[in-house]
């Protein structure tokens, strides 16, 4: 379990997060959702020590993770996969190279055994026959699959995913949805999600942040969004054409 | 009083650069978490940063030397001046300042730019923020072995531009028939100090340290898109460019005054 305790964040005096108290469940996975500047990006690179934060603490299964020396944040960090909204897949090293990284850094395995967990991992994605080949020659639903591949190659316990769908058709994103909850699920992994997409919540949302303003507006799951009376969920929930005329129905 | 404010903010930003580059300095030297994975990327790095450059500096020495030579001699118009003057004044002009200088600050055109966009490329999209939640030191991985490449590398390469250099003077001199080869060898061989190329090597290292660690400091704090990756590479090349001749200053002082 992720927890984050009155976790406050300002830039240049501009008070971005406010008292966020939130947690996030091992086995679920965890959505924080909001509209564009809500402070989504920072509450998920606060909790992933990207950003120091100002105020309140962050814990990782009981341990503090935001006062810690840099040491001990390296240590936790080793059980940590995130999966960036662009990939951030290595431009140098070819798929099978990206996935075998965190593997050469943190294990003694041989190079037999990486080769064998990383294509694994690439075909658990649902990836095959692309090892040899480098991002710039694969597609982006592709670049997140492999990705993913890397951030679960060395079985991390949390797993973080900034916007995984964004710049993916809707097909492409219900794969990447579906891929991350198995994951979650399979490997019980405590999964936060940073999204706006509305088909992610309803797909996959075992437990939902809602971030106004700063604040955490308002908690709960795929089903209870649906039915809440909050204005400012309906609106975001409701935003567009399509999900007000399937409420219509 | 506004020209004193303006002053003194423009030198607390120096100063608070300077700050940054040493901390970063401070991050870089940390123990690295696998030394196999730091020496992989020590032997692409000199690939990359050192072989990669070789054409380049050969081509720079030859006509460098040729041209130094052919200056020498015309300049060498007394019938007091013996010609190997010549060989004399071209080995020690290459070797004591051509050589070193000129050519670490083309490298830092070259390396220094590479060095910047590389990195500022990776911080842009993120790469930066993967290694650092696997865990990874990102500052000591992706600057340390280029540091470590281009003080192993530049004084081998150096070594190659004095004996290029050298050789594109006789050859000019030779052909143009300016200077007959037995005078030119003899010039080279005349008083010569092999402090001189301890000397011209010590401010190699020098040079090479601070192209690839300032170059790494300006990619490493790019933020934004490509047009400050753009600028970081820029910035890389023009203080790095800076730092060789100042250094170039205090080092002669130091070490030949």
């Amino acid at each position: 379990m992720i927890e984050a305790i009155n976790v406050s964040k300002s830039f240049n005096n501009h008070e971005v997060l406010k008292n966020i108290n939130v947690k996030f469940e091992k086995g679920k996975t965890n959505l924080i959702i909001g509209q564009s500047g809500s402070g989504k990006t920072v509450l998920m690179k606060c909790l992933v020590g990207l950003f120091p934060i100002d105020k309140g603490s962050i814990n990782f299964d009981g341990r503090p993770f935001s006062d810690i020396s840099y040491e001990e944040k390296k240590k936790i960090r080793q059980e940590i996969g995130m999966l960036f909204q662009g990939g951030a897949l290595f431009d140098s090293m070819n798929v099978e190279e990206n996935v075998v990284f965190p593997l050469s850094m943190f294990t003694e395995m041989t190079n037999s055994e990486k080769i064998e967990r990383a294509n694994f991992c690439l075909k658990r994605v649902n990836l095959e026959n692309v090892n040899k080949l480098f991002p710039s020659e694969i597609s982006g639903g592709m670049k997140k699959r492999v990705a993913i591949a890397r951030a679960i190659a060395a079985n991390p316990k949390y797993l973080f995913c900034d916007e995984p769908n964004s710049g993916l058709d809707p097909a492409t994103s219900i794969v990447i949805d579906n891929l991350i909850s198995e994951i979650t699920q399979e490997y019980q992994i405590t999964t936060v999600i940073n999204t706006h997409d509305m088909n992610s919540v309803i797909e996959i949302g075992d437990k939902i942040a809602f971030i106004y303003k700063g604040s955490l507006w308002w908690e709960g799951d795929k089903n209870s969004i649906l039915h809440t009376d909050n204005k400012e969920i309906n609106d975001f929930v409701y935003a567009t054409e399509l999900t007000r005329r399937l409420k219509g129905k | 009083m506004f020209n004193l404010a303006k002053i003194f903010n423009k030198n607390m930003k120096i100063l608070s650069e300077v700050g940054r580059y040493l901390v970063l300095m401070k991050q870089v030297f940390r123990k690295p978490e696998k030394q196999s994975i730091y020496k992989k990327q020590l032997l692409l790095e000199m690939d990359n940063l050192g072989l990669d450059s070789l054409g380049i500096v050969a081509i720079i020495s030859i006509f460098m030397g040729a041209v130094v030579t052919i200056q020498m001699a015309f300049n060498v118009d007394s019938p007091l001046i013996p010609l190997y003057t010549i060989g004399f004044a071209t080995r020690k002009s290459v070797i004591l300042e051509f050589s070193p200088t000129i050519v670490s600050l083309i490298l830092a055109g070259k390396v220094g730019s590479r060095i910047a966009s590389e990195i500022g490329t990776m911080r842009v999209t993120e790469q930066i923020d993967a290694l650092e939640i696997m865990g990874i030191n990102p500052a000591a991985f992706l600057i340390l072995p280029k540091i470590i490449a281009s003080i192993i590398i530049y004084p081998f390469l150096i070594l190659v531009s004095m004996f290029l250099a050298i050789s594109g003077g006789w050859l000019s001199g030779s052909l143009t028939g300016l200077v007959a080869t037995n005078d030119y060898v003899y010039g080279l061989q005349y008083q010569f100090k092999m402090f001189d190329i301890t000397y011209a090597l010590i401010k190699t290292v020098v040079f090479a340290f601070l192209t690839a660690s300032v170059s790494g400091y300006y990619g490493y704090y790019t933020s934004g898109g490509a047009l400050e990756v753009g600028r970081s590479s820029t910035k890389a090349v023009v203080n790095s460019s800076i730092m060789i001749i100042l250094f170039n200053l205090i080092l002669t002082q130091l070490l030949l005054a």
